[in-house]
């Protein structure tokens, strides 16, 4: 198996078809995006590198030079162009020897590292574009390596996730059917590259036949305007984009974007009074939340459209619920939770989700695989199923705070704080404590204009959950820190308020 | 032919067909296009046979073919002349029943 098959039978199928780029001319059909990755992995086999990689934001370089590496049969390595320059030529060093496909800002940081052979981004894509093509003869072992996706390694060094054909391919075959996008459907991708939602973004609308429009950094403006140009009709967001879409969109007395069909999201917790008003904002458009990994190809679990509705014009509490949850698992995935001990749980008990299937690769370079013997991958994310099988996630499995030999998810008490009025944002941590091993410390975001006290809040967590759960510890912070993907560093507040000092009682 | 898995190739004998296994069933199963038996995706066939007449219905890029209690599942990734069997039977084409798109 190979990526590449994906390129190309969308190739054979719909080759005239635009697949990249806008619609208003200069955007590149399928057959011409398979004869430059062709072009790319000629120029890539004449280079004498071991594996290919990319500093960029999204742009048609991204695509092309991750056919082009598999056509190539050399891992493509997306880094992160946020990086500092120290960080930057670290990780080139250790990917080397390669070609870098950069953005000008990139390329000075690139300079002079051995086995390094940087390209600027606009010259490679016009070499690519008269540069003769590979014979057609990639590797189809399923066991080659795609991708390697170095993580954002908040703590610690950086680790790269391993994506084999074999994962990316099966999850593929396993989501998405082939020509399954009408000829005007567009997809905008707003994601970074090095992200795997961004990647997988690429594998799915190609071989559904979806053009691809690409955001090179995201700005709620710039999206809502791009939109419109090119009648996107599909999107993938994580919630802090979509939050500051619908502000732009009030603000600017945008109604609604009528061509948008579907949009998904994921990557972080979405807010309910954020996806609530998306749904009521954009009534024609089809929601989905998507909760994948890297370390899985992406999405395991999907909230459908279906589900949304449902579960907005329900009455029944249980139901409305399932806005906060990541749905039920994909049909070519099994998933259960299971406790400490290894053994699944019941609805409605809480620990760890494990994953089964096809395209969970669950393997960092140098470290093995993290499967077991019969093939489940612990996902270190904690939650629980619902009678139904819909599953709501609670946060890291490290991040659960072991109060006198108690568990309590961060989750739960942040379900919480969220419900009371003066809340906007709110992260719960554990703290050292000399009494209770960790004790539980929020970190909260008053609700413009109101200014509720440590004290009222602490007896709002009490009165909702047993005593336990309620906050040793409450400061007040004007914003919470979130990575470029919108998900909660909850180290950084873990590490603030640990400065605090042990918490007595 | 050893034991079919999912992501195994196969290739046709008598026309183009190339196929890959979604899902197989335990224990054996012959696969055949146009009547007869396909060979491994690495082989390199040499002399393509005839297909059988009652075997002449094609194969279409991307459609998904199934046996009758769908314990075996194949994707054509290149189409043909050929139709699918296994076991002596037709497999039939397998309708679509695609998932919203999550990314």
């Amino acid at each position: 198996m190979n990526v590449m098959m994906l390129l190309e039978m969308a190739a054979a199928g719909f080759g005239d078809r635009v697949g990249l780029g806008s619609k208003h001319g200069d955007g590149l059909t399928y057959e011409q995006m398979y004869e430059r990755a062709g072009s790319a992995a000629a120029y890539f086999l004449g280079a004498g590198i071991e594996r290919v990689s990319l500093v960029d934001v999204s742009s048609p370089a991204l695509p092309l030079t991750l056919f082009g590496s598999a056509w190539a049969g050399k891992p493509f390595v997306p880094l992160n162009y946020r990086l500092t320059a120290d960080e930057l030529r670290h990780l080139a060093a250790e990917v080397a020897p390669t070609v870098t496909v950069c953005e000008d800002q990139a390329q000075p940081k690139l300079y002079d590292i051995a086995g390094v052979q940087p390209v600027l981004r606009d010259e490679f894509l016009a070499t690519i574009a008269s540069h003769p093509c590979a014979p057609p003869d990639w590797s189809m072992d399923p066991d080659d390596i795609a991708i390697l996706l170095y993580t954002s390694g908040t703590t610690g060094a950086p680790k790269a996730a391993v994506l084999r054909h074999k994962h990316l391919v099966s999850y593929i075959f396993g989501s998405v059917e082939f020509m399954g996008a009408d000829e005007d459907e567009a997809t905008l991708i707003s994601v970074p590259p090095y992200h795997i939602a961004g990647m997988a973004a690429i594998l799915s609308s190609v071989y559904a036949g979806r053009r691809i429009v690409q955001l090179p950094a995201f700005d709620a403006g710039a999206w809502v305007q791009l939109a419109i140009h090119e009648g996107i009709t599909h999107a993938m967001v994580v919630p802090t984009m979509l939050a500051r879409i619908i502000d732009y969109m009030e603000q600017h007395g945008i109604e609604n974007l009528p061509t948008l069909r579907a949009m998904s999201y994921g990557g972080g917790k979405m807010p309910l009074a954020v996806i609530e008003k998306a749904l009521d904002l954009l009534p024609q458009c089809n929601f989905v939340n998507a909760y994948g990994l890297t370390e899985t190809s992406s999405t395991v679990c999907i909230l459908g459209p279906d589900d949304h509705r449902a579960a907005r014009s329900s009455h029944d509490q249980a139901v409305r619920r399932r806005l906060t949850s990541v749905g039920k698992p994909l049909p070519s995935i099994e998933l259960t939770v299971r406790d400490d001990e290894g053994k699944s749980v019941e609805p409605g008990a809480r620990g760890e989700i494990w994953v089964r299937g096809e395209q969970v690769a669950g393997e960092y370079l140098g470290r093995g695989s993290l499967l077991n013997a019969d093939g489940w991958f612990p996902t270190k994310d904690g939650g629980y199923l619902d009678d139904e099988g819909f599953l709501f996630l609670e946060g890291r499995m490290d991040d659960i705070i072991i109060r006198g030999g108690e568990n309590i998810s961060p989750g739960e008490i942040e379900d919480v704080l969220l419900l009371h009025g003066a809340v906007a944002e709110a992260a719960a941590v554990g703290l050292p404590s000399r009494q209770w091993g960790e004790a539980v410390g929020a970190v909260v975001v008053r609700a413009p204009g109101s200014s509720p006290t440590a004290d009222e809040l602490r007896d709002w967590v009490a009165q909702h959950l047993r005593s336990s759960r309620a906050p040793e510890v409450i400061v007040f912070r004007d914003e919470l820190p979130y990575n470029d993907m919108g998900k909660l560093l909850r180290r950084v507040l873990k590490a603030e308020l640990a400065e605090l000092g042990d918490v007595e009682g | 032919m050893p034991a079919l898995k999912a992501g195994s190739r196969l290739k046709s004998t008598v026309c183009t067909t190339e196929v890959i296994i979604v899902k197989a069933p335990a224990g054996e199963v012959e696969v055949t296009c146009g009547g007869a038996p396909m060979a491994l995706g690495t082989e390199t066939i040499t002399e393509r046979g005839e297909a059988s007449a009652d075997a002449k219905g094609g194969t279409a890029l991307g459609k998904r073919y199934v046996n009758a209690d769908e314990t075996l599942e194949i994707l054509c990734t290149k189409a043909g002349e050929g139709s699918l069997g296994a076991d002596g039977a037709l497999l039939a084409l397998k309708e679509a029943k695609p998932l919203p798109a999550s990314d």
